[in-house]
């Protein structure tokens, strides 16, 4: 397993780190039975775009570079737009994900969606809704590559 | 660039090969490179130089006869073979259909086991303590007269605990069992005779012990039932067939040789680092834990399993490789399942710690100050990404 220059730099370097302590919305997703949880807080503008955005993440290097990653991609976007980034935009713009880690970009798609829905409910909006993939009990974070892309286990 | 310093720290993942271990391998490429199952000198030549490797390793292993050593592939094999082979053969001969292995053993043990259990096969997987050691009593509760094969390795590849070999065997001969133990992680590191501790199949590796990879070997037992994996022109005494490796074995017995000349001062030298690497860890920083008893006499020197707690291991094997160390974890997210390391969830470790798990393991080239430089690069790592997580501050209070 390899990661990308990319990962590697946003792993090293993450962007945005930190919580917004009067943030309009707050996503936290992931549990430590998982090993992965990330933390997003948010601040919107009265145009509805994201004038801020920060991440916290407990998790390997993947579900770090993918949560620094997305703060980027988001940051600046009108939120609908921004609740629609996808599992395979966080990952092409990373310049690809191992297979076995492609679920650590659903959590920060995820962990985004949740701070949005939040600061939307907050003010008695409707929230975007939709499934929050990483929170269904049947979801296999690994997809169905996980079997195939198992990594050699030499320890 | 701020460093040349560097430590490797995963011995038990896989060692260099020793300069010494080449030069004696390097004639048996370039020059008696014939095949060993050929009559002319070519082959005779090839057929003495394996000859002669089987009966040192077999005088290191402890087999009481130098038939009782096969070379195969590698550990993986080895086990395998011994799984498959004895479990397959053995119920053949009449024995029943029960097999014993612990929950801790690599997947070379597990997988085959796995197979065997749709094979109809019962499968017993025989959980140790706490403190990582598969008790004799405990085996003795699981056995029956239906048990063919118990398999429980010797020292384990995470926690470096030691297994009482002998013991155990002695448990699975009462039933009328035979037993095999993976002593991969422990021959040349702690004291193993094989003939001596009464099993019936070990399995090594030589890439463990300064050898080269894709070279292992099985002791089996002189009337030790065995179905072999490898079939065709009936090499290695018709057990693994399949044109000899003669370099390897060569490197395997010259390994060996080393390991063993080396076994009594390296094992004291390492201790003292392992302890040094533990007492560093768990000094430097709150919130951190052991895995595996530490005693003397039941833990390996050259292996120390440590949680680092709210930490994920990944994370930090990356972060200590941009430093160049080298170590390992028992996170689910460095071995591509889902679960974190069999081996920690089955002595009771829970799963949020096991992410967090750093196995450190040493051997003949660990320095003093490599284990230096990882007591004091670890730290602010650890502190630097327990600030990035949402949920330190919460699960373990502002200690840090």
């Amino acid at each position: 397993m390899l990661y990308s220059d990319k990962v590697m730099d946003h792993f090293n370097n993450p962007r945005n780190v930190g919580v917004i302590e009067d943030a309009d919305g707050v996503g936290e997703v992931g549990n430590p039975v998982c090993g992965d949880i990330m933390k997003i807080t948010i601040k919107v503008d009265e145009g509805d775009r994201l004038e801020d955005i920060k991440f916290q993440t407990l998790g390997c290097g993947a579900a770090i570079a993918t949560s620094s990653i997305v703060t980027e991609l988001a940051r600046g976007m009108e939120i609908h737009d921004a609740a629609a980034i996808t599992k395979k935009e966080v990952a092409d713009e990373l310049g690809g994900l191992p297979p076995a880690k492609m679920h650590c970009s659903v959590l920060a798609t995820d962990g985004l969606k949740v701070a949005i829905d939040d600061y939307l409910t907050r003010h008695g909006r409707e929230p975007i809704g939709g499934p929050i993939q990483s929170e269904d009990p049947h979801f296999d974070p690994h997809g169905d590559a996980a079997e195939e892309h198992e990594e050699a286990c030499d320890l | 660039m701020e460093t040349e310093r560097s430590a490797y720290l995963d011995y038990s993942a896989t060692t260099p090969v020793d300069r010494r271990v080449i030069d004696a391998m390097m004639p048996y490429w370039t020059e008696g490179w014939g095949n060993p199952n050929s009559l002319y000198r070519q082959g005779r030549d090839a057929f003495r130089a394996l000859e002669a490797a089987r009966e040192e390793s077999a005088s290191g292993l402890g087999a009481a006869n130098p038939t009782e050593v096969i070379f195969t592939g590698c550990g993986t094999e080895s086990d395998n073979a011994a799984v498959l082979g004895i479990a397959r053969a053995g119920a053949a001969k009449g024995k029943g259909k029960h097999v014993v292995v612990s929950a801790i053993e690599h997947k070379g043990i597990l997988e085959p086991a796995k197979l065997l259990s749709k094979q109809g096969f019962e499968v017993t997987y025989l959980k140790p303590r706490q403190d990582g050691i598969v008790y004799p009593e405990d085996l003795r509760a699981a056995v029956s007269d239906d048990t063919v094969l118990v398999s429980i390795m010797h020292v384990n590849n995470e926690l470096g605990t030691i297994a009482p070999i002998a013991e155990l065997a002695a448990v699975t001969h009462e039933v009328g069992g035979y037993f095999h133990t993976d002593a991969v992680q422990s021959i040349g590191k702690v004291p193993f005779d094989a003939a001596a501790s009464g099993v019936d199949a070990a399995s090594y590796s030589a890439h463990k012990i300064y050898g080269p990879k894709g070279v292992g070997a099985l002791y089996l037992k002189r009337g030790t039932p065995f179905e072999p994996l490898l079939i065709g022109g009936g090499q290695e005494n018709k057990k693994r067939s399949g044109t000899q490796n003669v370099a390897g074995a060569v490197g395997f017995a010259k390994a060996l040789e080393l390991m063993l000349v080396d076994l009594p001062g390296e094992a004291a030298r390492l201790t003292t680092l392992r302890d040094r690497v533990v007492e560093g860890i768990t000094s430097s920083m709150p919130n951190t834990m052991v895995n595996g008893t530490m005693e003397a006499g039941s833990h390996a020197p050259h292996i120390a399993n440590v949680v680092i707690k709210g930490v994920e291991g990944e994370s930090m094997l990356l972060q200590l490789d941009n430093r160049g160390i080298a170590v390992s974890t028992g996170s689910a997210c460095s071995s591509g399942s889902l679960e974190p390391s069999h081996v920690l969830l089955a002595i009771g470790c829970p799963a949020e710690l096991a992410h967090g798990s750093l196995r450190i393991s040493l051997g003949r080239f660990t320095t003093a100050e490599e284990v230096e430089y990882l007591i004091e690069v670890l730290p602010p790592i650890v502190e630097r990404l327990r600030a990035m997580s949402p949920v330190y501050a919460k699960m373990f209070g502002d200690q840090s």
